[in-house]
Formats: C-alpha cells, structure tokens, sequence
C-alpha cells in the first residue's frame, strides 16, 4: 500500500502543473549582520511601503527568522530578488 | 550625516576616517576581481532558487550586473571618500558599499546578532577587526538615519 503516497505525490504534481499562475513569493531571511534600520530603509526604498509596513516587516524577519516581502509573476519576483541581492539582503524565491 | 535638500547627505567624518573607509572599500573592490566563491564573498551572493536549473539561470542573467553594481559603488566610495556633500546617487552608493564591507568584514569575523564587543578579551585575535567591523556599523547607522529622514520629508503629502 505504499504505493498511495506516490499516487498522492503525482496528484499534487499534477495540481501543481495546471495552475501555472499561481503567484510567485520572495522572502527575506534573517541574518546576524544587516542592521534593522537598513532592512526598514531598504523595504521603503524597494518597495515604496511605508515607514510602518517596512518596520513590521522588518520585525517579522528579526523575530520570526523570515518574511514575504512581495509576490507577483516570476518575472516580478526575480527582479525584486535581485533587487534585495544587490542591497545585500539574503532573499529567495518560490512559487506560493 | 546631516541630509542635504536634494536627498543627499554631508558626511562629518575625519579625515582618517575618510582614509579608512576608502582602503577599505578599495581592498574589497580589488577581491572582487578574484575568486568570488571565497567563503567571506559568498554572503555577497546568495542564491534566489532553491531548484539549481533554476538558480544556475538566474546567476546566468543576474550574476554579472550584480557584480558589477557591487564594483562600482566600491570604486565610487572610495573615489568620493574625502567629499564634503554627497548627492542622492553618491549617498546610495555609499549605502551599498557599506553594507557590502559589513558583510564580508562580518562575515570573516563569524559576528552573531547582538555580539557584546564588551565581552571582548584584550588579546582576541578578532579585536582589531570587530574595532572596524563596530566603526563601519556606526557609520552606516548614521547614513541609514539621514537618508530615512530625507525620505520622510520627501514622501510627505
């Protein structure tokens, strides 16, 4: 009967497959040298949000080790990593 | 750094300290003409996917525009070290810099979140460079603070 799981594996593949526009995510990671108040000013700059919106999200990824910052189609996602990478923040990005 | 009306800021900084933050970000302008896999360097570079297909395009795409912005606000630092004003661009610039000498200065120095420099014994072979590592933190607080505050008032209704 294990032979469930790989059925269950393939469904979800296939869930995967026939939703090729589900949004892409980009999350910004925690690290031990990026001040606080440069991840606050970087979220403000990149992003247009707001003093308020940037240091909440700021917080997130101080107190919860990370946070999604933005989303979009992949194209939207890859320039906004890139973005974060060339301002030396430590992004990532996966479909939702 | 007191922020200027149009975005930019006015460094306060001595002129040793001037000349420091120019060698610095000369040093670590001229490592990134080397091997860029270099462990302190790798923090530079994170990777966007997690899937290698995936990331292997996107340092394909990416990789040399990012080193290259790295490059230029290097040699732009170190070019405008002894300048009274900075303009926004310059300002940026500096930002960037900064941050990249942070990260591979810390980087090398294993530094952990909220490390006491207190708790430092004299003769830690680290002293030295967490001295430099704690001045480039101070400096970028202080750009940090001009540049929010240039960007309050500019976004102000």
């Amino acid at each position: 009967m294990t032979s469930t799981i790989e059925v269950e594996r393939e469904q979800v593949r296939e869930t995967h497959d026939v939703e090729p526009d589900r949004p892409w995510i980009v999350i910004v990671w925690n690290d031990p040298i990026n001040l606080m108040s440069y991840v606050t000013l970087v979220f403000q700059q990149l992003f247009g949000y707001s003093r308020a919106k940037a240091t909440t999200l700021m917080l997130q990824v101080h107190n919860e080790g990370k946070a999604v910052v933005s989303s979009g189609t992949r194209e939207k996602a890859e320039h906004d990593v890139a973005r974060l990478h060339a301002r030396g923040l430590w992004a990532t990005m996966r479909q939702d | 750094m007191k922020p200027t009306a149009d975005g930019g800021v006015e460094p306060q900084l001595s002129r040793d300290e001037r000349t420091l933050v120019a060698n610095l970000a000369s040093e670590l302008r001229s490592l990134l003409d080397g091997d860029t896999d270099d462990p302190s360097l790798r923090r530079l570079f994170p990777p966007a996917y997690d899937e290698e297909a995936d990331e292997t395009a996107y340092r394909d795409l990416m990789g040399s525009e990012l080193l290259n912005g790295r490059r230029e606000a290097l040699e732009l630092l170190a070019r405008t070290a002894n300048q009274k004003r900075l303009s926004a661009d310059e300002a940026d610039a500096w930002l960037r810099a900064l941050n990249d000498l942070r990260l591979v200065l810390g980087t090398r120095l294993d530094v952990q979140e909220d490390m006491l420099l207190d708790n430092l014994r004299p003769d830690d072979p680290r002293a030295s460079g967490l001295a430099i590592y704690g001045w480039l933190s101070w400096l970028q607080e202080q750009l940090v603070a001009a540049l929010s505050a240039g960007l309050e008032e500019g976004t102000a209704p």
